[in-house]
């Protein structure tokens, strides 16, 4: 692979950045260019739902610039993401048409789980520098908190795996809006930021920590960690990391003192003071509350996770970390949550998966819509946590409404869509809610892996793991379903006859039950 | 202990009176040859020019505004304006004892400056008449002033002839007389109703002087001059036909020329300053200069019309501005009066055959101007301009020579297609006009042109070009502590480092996108960058060398710079002094901090170079604890620089360069012909050379390394090349 040159824009809620990156096999990755400029468009979008004339009329002027600059390291390719700030305003189809129009970027908007994922991707992208210590942060309890302007997100690791994630609204630009509303008095504002912070946080912990706790954070926001990256922390180590108390310490050390007198500490402008001690203000209630031992910032920013991203694309060598476990991970931990049977789980995956494979030759499909069956499979009765009766249902707004990190809104609508419609009558597309912005090929993509999981569903029917083993053959028009059961199915056997109409519709092809 | 004692002080402007004192005493000096002396004495004068304009306009703005705060010695404004005049009269007076001593010098090698036109003879009058009349003449615009015709507006440092007109009549009153002039104008006060005021501005765009033609009878070949004011005073009459003139007399007024831009309220920062220039012609006249016994009722109106106070007024006896010295510096035939001009030397480092480029990635660079010369600069401008491989040129121009090479390459790098990203400083001051032009060039040219930032200058010298390479992509970066001025390179000591490391050419990134209005980095590698983090970094430099000390570990500073007088860094100095660091500052012009302090200042020794070339490179040195950090900036120690200007100060980290910047200063440390030690009481010495010591000039010595290590590379090529060279004809 020669060198590619790859630029990552970032439209966030407190500035606008773009990093330009060179990416080849000699080098890894390799930061070229790092712009930022200060555009709060959070402060817009939080309040009115809306992006001031001024502020849109600027965000094309730095965008055009952005071009300018991305033509003079003659980029090959470039991704550009808005995040909170436009995905909060009422009309972000319009925005994004005009930025197109008015720059020539062509901007997508990150739903919040895509938006951490890749947070998350440019934390691992550290260790492609020496150390890998992100590897040895996360060999302890260790929780990623992601602030923003808008949200913070708080995602959980099982020994290697991040396995929870979730967001909280509660990010410093939205906390800086209410204590400019509020107008507290020095003597009120700790107890102030008390009562919003931990009144979250609280529930946040009551809800996900039951059983397990913290004992690192990985820090990610544009307040703090760039104190971190100069050092400016005190008791930190080289390696960016800092204990507990001596983060408590600095915290203490921002109260009493004048923004100017902070700036010239801090080495930030005046303007940024107050944010930094929102933030502070933020990760020391976070801190304390969960007894948390070190707190570890890596200086990353959502530009290395484009970047990371897209060298995983080109396969570069050294990326060694699997995010889909991750996304796996995630997913069967809300399964748990949700009472669903692990050995159930397991084996339906293993079916679907079978079966999947076997069709690559007809369904056309990648690793992308496995990944999101194998999902679908896991999630696929979730529901009955609400209502044995109306699990289709209930399954639906269990996914829709959970975080599953990594993946974008549409996906994660297509993972409901198919957990919904394996236990519901199917819809055809003209029928489906228009609120749901599925559009042809999603569809079909349901479709498809619905027809699949159905038929995996039925072989398993009576939740009893009857079959030792499962290969599944493609023969022309049909579907050879060989299983070594050691045990009576003539229930799964009507429950799959059941399907086999369904999924002669989606496919033209018939499956059938060979049993050795 | 308080540092920042007032007492402990030295006020600025007084510090810059001696500096200009130790450069009119280059031109005192006997040992000098004549005509660099007479270069002295023109630089002290136009330096003075700057210094009202500037400075002493400053002080008086003050003075009208009310502002009592004191300075860093503790004067009030209105007391430093007390004690300039008083030590700015006799500055002037000494500088015109100089001038008639080498006036009359030069008279002895051949060399004759006509004073006054009287002193012609016939045959010359009759050359000079007819010059009047076809060359100047022309361009003369006499203004009289009446009551229907106002007090014209006398443009700032403009050459003048003011006359007293008289309607009746008579004979043109010259010098030959003043006490006969006296005497008539006494008996004449019943005219006095009758007269006028005229005035007539002496032409800049002619030759300050006349050369008189050589005579035949002259075996000697003498050069004889006289100045254009004398020609236009001798045919004054031909001006104002009709009237008599009763006197004339030349006079030159120095006005307010610092620019007061609101630029947070400027919409165009261009225009702005176009407009604040044209105002400059019109500032408050803060100076005027007056031929010596003017007739009184010519400065009466002056006086009058120019709202002057009396100890403003400066009666010169000898020409008024002696900056045409310069020009007469230039006269042909005086070469041994002058020293040799010296070319500046190749820098071995770099060779003509292969591209800049690959030879800056074998090595950082270290220029050394005018001791080397400043081609390298150029040619990295000029070959990024035509290299395919370069995809942008970034670069802050402060002060560029006329017709500058490097804004011609990159005006040409923007043509050939290139991202040419250039910062203008249009607040550079007396060359606002001047950048307006290049900047307007520059920009038509297809670059990006950033006309400076709102409430700073940018001074620092910086220039990046990423290049796109095989193995990826790469920058290369110029940094400089002088500018980018291939003219003045020839005449300032400056240091250039030229690397393609990948630190600096990351933070050289991150400087042009804080210039172009983004934010600030995450973090610096290698660069300070003022107003934001410099000074504070110095402070830190200084209070580990006094940590050092007072640890007992080995520990030291040594400095170089233009002007020091920032409270803050002076009292860190003091500080570290007193807890046993030894302090050398090598400050060629203001230096607010005072030596021989007990106990605060005793271990602070500063020094001062007036030589043939301006001293102008900054070098800071500090020992920490015998591993020693050499760093190099565009910024002196000044407030201005550390808090109001854009400057960058960079590292050296080759072990190689960083030895031959320390024995840049150490050298010039022993230097013993042109270094001046300063006293406790601010004023300056050169202490005579003791018997059997080595005369030590560290310019003469520089030029001399440079020679050698170019003929040394010259040498050592020819020898690898395995050609024989073949001797020239020596005739």
């Amino acid at each position: 692979m020669a060198e590619k040159i790859f630029a990552a824009i970032d439209v966030g809620s407190f500035e606008l950045g773009l990093k330009i990156y060179e990416i080849s096999p000699r080098y890894g990755i390799r930061a070229l260019e790092h712009v930022r400029y200060r555009l709060a468009l959070g402060t817009d979008s939080y309040v009115n739902r809306k992006i001031s004339y001024e502020k849109m009329e600027e965000l094309f002027r730095v965008l055009r610039e952005f071009q300018t600059i991305m033509q003079s390291y003659k980029v090959s390719e470039y991704r550009a993401y808005g995040t909170s700030a436009i995905r909060e305003t009422e009309n972000t189809a319009i925005i994004l048409e005009q930025i197109k129009n008015r720059t020539g970027i062509r901007l997508e908007v990150l739903s919040n789980s895509e938006q951490r994922f890749l947070d998350y991707k440019a934390i691992a992208s550290s260790n492609l520098a020496e150390g890998r210590m992100f590897s040895k942060i996360i060999e302890k309890e260790t929780a990623i908190v992601d602030i923003g302007g808008g949200n913070t997100q708080i995602s959980l690791f099982d020994k290697d795996r991040l396995i929870l994630t979730q967001n909280i609204k509660l990010g410093v630009l939205r906390l800086y809006e209410s204590m400019e509303k509020m107008q507290p008095r020095a003597a009120q504002l700790e107890e102030l930021l008390d009562e919003i912070i931990l009144e979250q946080i609280h529930v946040f912990r009551k809800m996900y920590l039951k059983d397990s706790e913290i004992k690192r954070l990985i820090l990610m926001d544009e307040y703090l960690s760039p104190l971190f990256v100069r050092g400016v922390i005190p008791g930190m180590s080289e390696t960016r990391l800092v204990s507990a108390d001596d983060f408590v310490a600095f915290d203490e050390s921002l109260k009493g003192r004048g923004a100017e007198e902070l700036s010239d500490a801090l080495e930030v402008s005046e303007e940024t003071v107050t944010l930094v001690r929102l933030a502070s203000a933020l990760v020391r209630r976070i801190t304390e509350m969960f007894s948390v031992e070190s707190i570890w910032a890596p200086g990353v920013s959502i530009c290395d996770g484009m970047a990371y991203e897209y060298a995983e694309q080109l396969k570069l060598r050294g990326i060694s970390h699997d995010f889909e476990q991750d996304i796996l991970a995630s997913a069967s931990n809300i399964s748990k949550r949700y009472l669903g049977s692990r050995k159930r789980r397991e084996t339906l995956e293993k079916i679907t998966l079978t079966i999947f494979d076997a069709m690559t030759t007809v369904h056309g499909m990648g690793s992308r819509e496995r990944l999101l069956l194998q999902l679908a499979a896991i999630l696929h009765d979730c529901g009955k946590y609400i209502n044995m009766y109306n699990v289709g249902e209930c399954s639906f707004n269990i996914v829709m409404n959970t975080e599953i990190i990594g993946l974008s809104h549409r996906e994660r609508e297509m993972v409901a869509f198919i957990v919904k419609f394996n236990h519901d009558e199917f819809e055809y597309f003209e029928d489906l809610p228009i609120d749901y912005g599925i559009d042809m090929s999603a569809y079909l993509t349901i479709a498809k892996l619905t027809a699949i999981l159905r038929i995996a569903n039925a072989l398993d029917k009576s939740h009893k793991e009857k079959f030792r083993s499962i290969r599944a053959e493609l023969d022309d028009d049909r579907l050879q379903l060989y299983v070594n059961a050691g045990t009576d199915i003539l229930f799964e056997k009507d429950r799959f006859e059941r399907q086999i109409g369904f999924f002669e519709e989606v496919y033209g092809i018939r499956p059938a039950i060979v049993q050795k | 202990m308080d540092f920042t004692k007032s007492e402990y002080y030295i006020n600025r402007e007084l510090s810059w009176v001696r500096f200009n004192d130790r450069v009119l005493s280059e031109a005192e000096n006997a040992e000098i040859l004549l005509f660099e002396r007479l270069k002295f004495l023109s630089i002290s004068a136009s330096n003075l020019d700057e210094f009202f304009m500037v400075r002493v306009a400053s002080l008086k703005d003050m003075v009208h505004a009310g502002y009592t705060k004191k300075d860093i010695a503790g004067l009030r404004p209105k007391e430093q304006l007390d004690m300039l005049v008083e030590v700015l009269h006799p500055f002037v007076e000494k500088q015109y004892r100089i001038y008639e001593e080498l006036r009359r010098s030069c008279a002895g090698v051949g060399l004759e400056i006509i004073e006054h036109h009287e002193d012609l003879d016939e045959e010359d009058g009759v050359y000079v008449d007819r010059y009047f009349q076809d060359s100047v003449y022309p361009v003369l615009t006499p203004m009289a002033v009446d009551a229907s015709r106002p007090f014209p507006l006398i443009h700032n440092k403009s050459l003048n002839i003011c006359a007293l007109l008289s309607r009746r009549g008579g004979e043109h009153i010259g010098k030959q007389s003043s006490k006969g002039k006296k005497e008539d104008k006494e008996e004449r006060t019943e005219e006095e109703r009758d007269l006028e005021f005229a005035t007539v501005q002496v032409p800049g765009v002619l030759p300050r002087f006349v050369l008189l033609p050589q005579r035949a009878s002259d075996e000697s070949k003498k050069i004889r001059i006289i100045r254009l004011e004398e020609v236009i005073e001798r045919n004054i009459r031909k001006l104002f036909l009709n009237f008599k003139v009763v006197d004339a007399a030349p006079f030159r007024v120095m006005r307010n020329a610092d620019l007061t831009i609101e630029e947070e309220e400027a919409e165009d920062l261009l225009q702005e300053i176009e407009k604040q220039i044209r105002k400059r012609q019109w500032g408050e006249a803060i100076r005027l200069e007056v031929e010596e016994g003017i007739d009184k009722r010519l400065l009466k109106i002056l006086k009058k019309e120019l709202r002057i106070s009396q100890e403003d007024i400066y009666k010169i006896s000898g020409p008024l501005d002696l900056t045409f010295l310069m020009k007469v510096y230039g006269l042909d035939g005086f070469g041994k009066y002058k020293i040799k001009s010296k070319e500046p030397q190749a820098v071995p480092e770099i060779q003509r055959d292969i591209d800049i480029f690959t030879s800056i990635r074998q090595g950082d660079i270290l220029l050394h101007h005018p001791y080397q010369t400043f081609e390298p600069v150029v040619r990295f401008v000029e070959e990024a301009a035509k290299d395919p491989n370069v995809l942008a040129i970034k670069q802050t121009l402060y002060r560029v020579s006329g017709n500058s090479p490097i804004v011609r390459a990159l005006a040409e790098a923007a043509q050939n297609g290139k991202q040419v990203s250039v910062l203008v400083e249009l607040k550079a001051r007396f060359d606002e006009e001047n950048n307006i032009g290049w900047a307007r060039m520059l920009e038509k040219a297809g670059c990006h042109v950033i006309y400076g930032l709102v409430g700073l200058k940018t001074h620092c010298k910086i220039c990046l070009v990423v290049r796109r390479e095989e193995d990826g992509i790469r920058r290369y970066v110029h940094l400089g502590t002088g500018n980018y001025n291939d003219a003045t390179a020839k005449l300032y000591t400056d240091m250039g480092l030229l690397t393609c490391g990948e630190r600096v050419g990351e933070d050289a990134t991150a400087v042009f996108n804080m210039l172009s209005g983004y934010s600030e980095p995450v973090g610096w590698n290698r660069l300070s960058l003022a107003p934001l983090w410099l000074k504070k970094r110095l402070i830190k430099l200084i209070h580990r060398e006094r940590d050092n000390a007072l640890k007992g570990r080995t520990s030291g500073i040594k400095a170089k710079m233009n002007s020091i007088c920032d409270r803050d860094v002076i009292a860190a100095l003091y500080e570290a002094a007193a807890s046993g660091v030894k302090v050398d500052l090598m400050v060629r012009g203001i230096c607010c901090l005072r030596v021989g302090i007990p106990g605060v200042s005793d271990n602070i020794h500063v020094y001062s170079i007036v030589g043939d070339y301006l001293e102008h490179s900054r070098i800071f040195i500090f020992d920490n604890d015998h591993d020693p950090e050499v760093f190099m900036s565009s910024a002196d120690w000044m407030p201005r620089n550390l808090e109001r200007r854009v400057e960058i100060m960079f590292p050296i980290e080759d072990q190689a360069l960083k030895k031959e910047a320390i024995h840049i200063i150490d050298l010039q440390l022993k230097d013993n012909v042109k270094k001046r030690v300063m006293q406790p009481d601010g004023t300056y010495l050169i202490p005579p050379i003791p018997e059997g010591e080595e005369r030590i000039c560290c310019q003469e010595i520089f030029g001399v390394e440079a020679a050698k290590k170019a003929s040394n590379a010259q040498r050592k090529k020819t020898k690898d090349a395995r050609v024989f060279i073949p001797m020239e004809n020596p005739g």
